[in-house]
């Protein structure tokens, strides 16, 4: 992770890790999951969904943060993150 | 598939609690921004924790008007303009619910702005929460009464030549106690100022800027909803309490953001109940939970 400054207690900081969740038959295609995510966990997969769009796939699934940030901008409620346990780390497509 | 593989959980978004899961997915277009400022909406309510039996959601017609039908909530979606009004009725019969209104700029503010202005100036308390696309965009993308200067819609295909309506000053001149905008892509921003505008007595507003790809950006040759969305938020400038002269939004160019009103008026309940109290004394009930102490 990049710190524009190194936290003081960052020894103590855990960073959060999320465990993504896209439901590909609901996605539209918009992208803005892939364009906002902070962490460039996402990329529009070649894959198509039954409606012809091309849904998201997680390229990078351990940088996930769980910031939310896909699931809150996402207008199709089509992708969502959950909290992961610590060692536990996955991706449900 | 066996019987096991069907009964596998289904994967549950978080909203599905507080959306009509059966008439998703929705109409808007790909690369819309009204889904976001549905999102934006239902977490403002989950973090109110309010009761859902107590929320009522009322719009108009347009593609913003269709957020009525999505909300699993008590919701009602009026003729077109008509959003207002039918909330004013809502609220003073039962001034228990939470009234939000969802609509669109065309709804609200060009054949429902007298119902918009008037609301306004009786401070009858419900949130108002305006997606301003810039067009009609359910009717094929004609020119609204928030079409900025110079832009194109299918009804002005050389560019608008009228000047539009700053609608937070509308709002703050009409009587407003609570002024907001954002765009759609400050979810997180917007999500807060749909939580105050709720919590606040009195009539409260808040305009979310979002993008229309399938109208307006086709137009105007823009791009895509998500260019637009972009756009909007990279020429966003935040300016809390700004001086509502200066928020005017031309075409392309910035867009002041932030919140701008946030103040204390006695609401059209309590000015009637202190209105009759002045007139009946102690015979009077006050009515709405109110002391008709104003
Ligand atoms: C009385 C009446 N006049 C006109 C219409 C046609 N009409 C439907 S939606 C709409 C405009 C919607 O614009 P807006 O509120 O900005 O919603 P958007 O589609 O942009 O979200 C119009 C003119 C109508 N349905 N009823
Ligand atoms: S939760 Fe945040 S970090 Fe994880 S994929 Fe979504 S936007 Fe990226
Ligand atoms: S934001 Fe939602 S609809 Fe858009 S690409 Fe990502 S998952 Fe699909
Ligand atoms: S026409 Fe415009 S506002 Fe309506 S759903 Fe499509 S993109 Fe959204
Ligand atoms: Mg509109």
């Amino acid at each position: 992770m990049k710190f524009w400054r190194t936290p003081l207690d960052i020894d103590k900081l855990q960073i959060p890790r999320g465990e993504l969740h896209i439901l590909k038959e609901r996605c539209k295609g918009c992208g803005f999951c892939v364009e906002y995510c902070p962490k460039g966990v996402l990329e529009l997969s070649d894959e198509f969904n039954s409606k012809g769009y091309h849904p998201p796939k997680a390229v990078k699934p351990e940088e996930c943060v769980n910031c939310d940030l896909c699931e809150l901008l996402c207008p199709d409620f089509a992708i969502y993150c959950v909290r992961a346990e610590a060692g536990e780390k996955e991706v449900s497509n | 598939m066996s019987a096991k593989v069907e009964e596998q959980v289904r994967e549950e978004h978080p909203l599905e609690k507080i959306l009509r899961m059966d008439r998703i997915p929705h109409i808007w277009c790909p690369t819309c921004g009204l889904g976001t400022t549905v999102t934006a909406l239902s977490s403002a309510l989950e973090q109110l924790q309010l009761d859902t039996n107590k929320v009522a959601v009322v719009s108009g017609i347009g593609c913003t008007g269709r957020v009525a039908g999505y909300m699993k909530l008590d919701s009602f979606h009026t003729t077109h303009g008509r959003a207002v009004p039918f909330a004013v009725g809502l609220h003073i019969a039962r001034p228990d619910l939470k009234t939000i209104v969802f609509s669109g700029d065309g709804d609200l503010i060009s054949i429902g702005g007298n119902h918009f202005i008037h609301t306004a100036r009786r401070n009858v308390d419900m949130t108002i929460i305006c997606v301003n696309n810039f067009i009609y965009a359910m009717t094929g993308g004609q020119v609204a009464p928030t079409t900025p200067l110079t832009a194109k819609a299918a009804t002005t295909p050389y560019g608008n030549a009228e000047h539009p309506f700053n609608l937070p000053l509308l709002a703050a001149s009409s009587g407003a106690v609570y002024v907001a905008r954002w765009t759609a892509l400050h979810v997180r921003r917007l999500t807060v100022a749909i939580k105050e505008a709720i919590q606040k007595p009195g009539f409260s507003f808040v305009e979310v800027i979002a993008p229309c790809s399938t109208l307006y950006a086709r137009i105007n040759k823009l791009g895509t909803g998500l260019d637009l969305m972009k756009f909007y938020h990279d020429n966003s400038v935040i300016r809390h309490g700004a001086d509502l002269n200066d928020v005017d939004i031309d075409f392309q160019s910035k867009i002041v953001v932030g919140k701008f009103v946030d103040i204390e008026k006695p609401t059209y309940i309590d000015c009637l109940n202190a209105g009759n109290k002045r007139a009946f004394g102690d015979k009077y009930k006050p009515y709405g939970g109110g002391n008709g102490d104003n």
